[in-house]
């Protein structure tokens, strides 16, 4: 929280994006949160990336639910459109906003006690719906708005703030995200924003449900020395295992790589993610390898960033719901409620 | 790169661009926040200790704070320092219990001051409360130099003038009027301890042209001004033609003005870009309908029957290379006649010493100025000082101020035979400005209001008498306003490089993007990897040590910040703070306390 708010300059030096906006266009009111929260570095990514891809601000829907993490759709893009849902609940209401209109870009942010407690359900089954979604998950390991009880995606070994000791096994929602069929799934760390704004830009131009899980360290209750998720042990057992360079269509692929280094993934609107192997026995294609892998490191206390898993290929909620491509608030009223007749006949074929 | 060493005086002070523009270093932001609080009398004083006569300067000044201003980083116009300073004048309460006062018990030594300008009175403000016996001489019957005679009353009321200097005489100075010195070897054997030149510039510059010497409706700007002050000169030609485009000219178009003219054209050589004049007087003459006619080069004065009848000029016409300076010149051969009553030229000034006998010890150069030591002002001859225009030739009242401080430093210590070179370090002190959470003790909010617009005497009204004064100074609401303008450049940002958790915090807050943490690298990659280009390569670069976690370096660009306090407020170690800086100025009587000292520890050493 500040007294002030954050002085409009702009000054010579300032970018504008292909839509002539600065970034001033893409951030919101001034944070609530506490000073240092890691929320706020994942605000100000997202708003980063939206601008870098020159997204109209209106043409995004941010969508959260209950916590600190969802507080901050109101701190960017304050000319987007939004809806905090009930607690855990934000999936059902992203899933009704992509059914009304599909050309709505989706941003969904969540936390570890909105979707891995009370919002687990809702969080699995937008999953599996592969709903068109960036859904970040700004994780701390603790409920920071009720003052510092563990979550469920706390270590165990983990102390809390006051000494008491987490023996509850985690949830990872990275894990789970792959076992559910999952299509973009990675994991970050809001402190290291050359990781996360690709991740945050390729989620964003996934066709299908997109999961950053993002390591988020609460600054007032979980960021002393017992904690493994406070800045310090994030940054020491920070274990990358794929980057992700995002190349927006029609751009040159600027950054020179070896031959055989890197392989490059197209995503349905032509842009392009180039993974680079950062640890060499990572398997991306392989679900079981990848779970694998993750688990074991995990055993070791390290954290495995990156995009850890990808698939453009699997069909999102309107392609396996086969509904029309005009999203449906374009369509005429006639067409989109054909009225008694059509009822009865459509009833008919069920008869 | 290395850590910036922040501690001296340098870092901080250059922070503060308009305390580091200004020659005698006037605590800037410090006395508009005092403004800010209402507190005019304290801002006044904190005016009075470095730049002597606040009233004076705040509506004449040539104010080089304004140029280097950090507000035009951000928008067109500069905070308009200068006129807060008249706020703080015209505002003040009683200060008669404030002023510096002399000692009953004198000290046994005599100084004598030539020229009763601002860079005598100065030294004289601070000989005469050590003790000091003060003698200043001039030729005129008035005292204030230049002041008096060069600046129209319309710009500087007499009663400003009387009361500021008023404050330095009741001293007890000792003002001699009416008695040029026309000998420095007789004021030599008067056995004055030492001895002060602040005689000014006060030689006119002429032309040599044909028909100069055929009337005498040809005027050398700086001596007909002074006429114009004593009352001796009372009108002038309907249409008048000004020679020259620096701040005599446009005192001089604008004089004449009141004095009967109606027809007033300054004439200039070269194009508006290299004008000498300060933007703001010649935005005040234009207001006034004095015209300026650019690129005429004065040919001849043309005279017919023993009558002044005009001048004729020749065109010019110049080349500009890619940075705008003047590449070549040329006469393009076309010639226009300009028909004038009079003619005043205000071609600039020089030094005159016709009084100071060669041979006696005073050395000068080639162009007859004085050969002085730049730091002391001490002249060949030990024990001679000379300040103000009569030391490097022309500046203006600042320098003329500046000097003035310096040079009693080094006539204290003259008269005390201490080493004239061996001079106190200027210094900073900073301090916290954290009241609470959130709480600053200063405004931190940024207010985007643009400059205030000074507002002036009805232009028909101002003609009707030489000294109604133009500027009618700021209007509470004005000043309300315009002192939120000023972005605090002296609440320093200091970092505590081992406080920092890296958790960027600071760098998503700042407004201006001028923070960015990153791998550590020499200084053209580190100047490459930075959140927002580098505008302005002259402003300084502040490099952290190594950070905790990572190693990487906190890199802050001084140009772009606003000091607006968000990265301090928003970081949760407070590995950020707004300090206040405050620079520590020594004037004599600082050199005095600390020279007696010593002198004690001497004496007690053995």
């Amino acid at each position: 929280m500040t007294s002030i708010t954050k002085p409009q300059i702009i000054h010579e030096g300032m970018a504008r994006n292909a839509l002539g906006l600065t970034i001033r266009d893409y951030e919101g009111r001034m944070s609530t949160l506490c000073a240092g929260c890691g929320h706020d570095s994942v605000t100000s990514a997202i708003v980063q990336s939206f601008f870098e891809l020159s997204v109209p601000p209106h043409s995004v829907a941010k969508l959260s639910g209950i916590g600190c993490s969802s507080k901050t759709p109101a701190y960017f893009l304050s000319a987007a459109h939004g809806f905090n849902a009930v607690h855990g609940r934000m999936p059902s209401i992203a899933t009704g906003a992509n059914a009304a209109n599909r050309e709505l870009s989706l941003i969904g942010i969540s936390g570890d006690g909105d979707s891995l407690s009370i919002g687990l359900g809702q969080f699995a089954h937008a999953v599996r719906r592969n709903l068109n979604m960036l859904y970040i998950i700004e994780n701390n390991g603790v409920y920071g708005l009720t003052k510092g009880q563990f979550s469920a995606s706390a270590d165990v070994g983990t102390k809390a703030k006051k000494g008491e000791v987490n023996e509850q096994q985690p949830i990872d929602p990275v894990q789970m995200a792959m076992a559910l069929g999952g299509t973009f799934v990675a994991r970050s760390f809001s402190g290291d924003k050359e990781q996360l704004i690709p991740l945050i830009k390729a989620g964003i131009r996934h066709n299908g449900f997109a999961l950053i899980d993002v390591l988020s360290p609460c600054v007032t209750f979980n960021d002393h020395e017992d904690s493994t998720k406070s800045y310090a042990y994030t940054r020491q057992f920070f274990h990358p295992a794929m980057h992700a360079d995002f190349v927006p269509p029609a751009e040159e692929i600027k950054t020179a790589y070896d031959e055989g280094e890197v392989m490059t993934i197209e995503l349905h609107d032509g842009s392009r993610i180039l993974l680079r192997k950062i640890s060499k026995d990572y398997s991306l294609n392989n679900r079981g390898a990848a779970i694998d892998y993750i688990r074991s490191h995990h055993r070791k206390g390290e954290i495995v960033t990156g995009l850890l898993y990808i698939d453009e290929s699997e069909p999102d909620m309107h392609a396996i719901n086969q509904t029309t491509k005009t999203p449906l608030n374009d369509l005429p009223f006639d067409k989109l409620c054909p009225g008694g007749e059509a009822l009865e006949t459509l009833q008919q074929r069920f008869r | 790169m290395d850590p910036t060493k922040t501690e001296g005086t340098e870092y901080f002070h250059q922070v503060v661009d308009c305390q580091w523009g200004c020659p005698a270093h006037t605590d800037v932001p410090e006395y508009i926040r005092l403004i800010a609080q209402g507190r005019f009398t304290d801002a006044y004083m904190l005016n009075r200790e470095s730049n002597v006569f606040p009233g004076i300067l705040g509506r004449t000044c040539d104010r080089p704070c304004e140029p280097a201003c950090r507000r035009t980083r951000v928008e067109d116009k500069p905070v308009a320092i200068c006129r807060l300073k008249r706020v703080a004048a015209d505002n003040r309460g009683d200060i008669s219990d404030r002023l510096p006062t002399a000692p009953k018990q004198k000290n046994g030594k005599r100084i004598a001051l030539v020229g009763a300008g601002c860079a005598s009175l100065t030294v004289a403000n601070d000989l005469m409360p050590l003790g000091y016996e003060c003698v200043i001489y001039d030729a005129l019957d008035e005292v204030g130099g230049l002041m008096r005679t060069n600046i129209p009353s319309f710009r500087l009321p007499a009663s400003v003038m009387d009361e500021e200097v008023g404050y330095i005489l009741d001293m007890g100075v000792d003002l001699r009027l009416s008695s040029p010195i026309e000998s420095m070897a007789e004021l030599l054997k008067e056995g004055y301890n030492a001895i002060f030149v602040g005689s000014g510039a006060p030689k006119g510059k002429d032309i040599d042209m044909p028909g100069r010497d055929e009337s005498d409706r040809i005027h050398i700007g700086i001596q007909w001004l002074e006429s114009v002050a004593f009352g001796h000169t009372e009108k002038i030609g309907k249409k008048v033609l000004i020679i020259g485009v620096g701040n005599t000219a446009m005192d001089c178009c604008r004089t004449s003005l009141r004095l009967g003219a109606r027809d007033v054209k300054v004439m200039a050589r070269k194009t508006r870009d290299f004008f000498k004049a300060s933007d703001w007087e010649l935005e005040d003459a234009e207001e006034e309908q004095v015209e300026i006619v650019v690129k005429h080069s004065p040919k001849e004065f043309v005279i017919e029957d023993g009558k002044l009848v005009g001048m004729t000029f020749e065109k010019m016409e110049y080349d500009l290379d890619e940075k705008g300076r003047i590449a070549d010149t040329r006469v393009t051969g076309e010639e226009a006649f300009f028909p004038c009553d009079d003619v005043i030229l205000a071609l600039g000034q020089d030094t005159a010493f016709p009084w100071v006998e060669r041979g006696i010890g005073i050395n000068f150069d080639k162009w007859s100025v004085p050969v002085l030591d730049e730091v002391t002002f001490e002249s060949t001859l030990p024990g001679v000082f000379f300040g103000g225009d009569a030391a490097f030739g022309p500046k203006n009242i600042i320098w003329a101020v500046e000097h003035g401080h310096q040079a009693a430093i080094s006539i204290d210590k003259y008269c005390n035979e201490r080493p004239l070179d061996e001079r106190l370090p200027r210094g900073v002190n900073l301090q916290s400005a954290k009241m609470g959470i959130h709480e600053w003790s200063y405004s931190n909010d940024y207010d985007p209001a643009g400059r205030r617009i000074m507002p002036h005497v009805d232009l028909k009204e101002r003609f009707k008498k030489l000294n109604i004064e133009v500027e009618l100074g700021f209007s509470v609401e004005q000043v309300v306003t315009e002192v939120e303008r000023c972005l605090n450049c002296d609440l320093q940002t200091v970092f505590f490089a081992d406080l920092c958790i890296e958790c960027d915090a600071c760098i998503d807050i700042c407004p201006v993007d001028c923070l960015t943490i990153t791998p550590n690298a020499d200084e053209d990659t580190l100047k490459k990897s930075l959140k927002a280009p580098i505008l302005e390569p002259s402003q300084l670069l502040y490099v952290s040590a190594a950070l905790k976690q990572t190693s990487r370096v906190m890199v802050k660009d001084e140009n772009l910040c606003v000091h607006c306090g968000l990265c301090a407020e928003r970081c949760p170690t407070a590995a950020w703070d707004m300090q206040k800086s405050s620079l520590v100025i020594p004037y004599a009587i600082d050199e005095a306390r600390e020279d007696a000292a010593k002198c004690q520890a001497e004496r007690k050493a053995g």
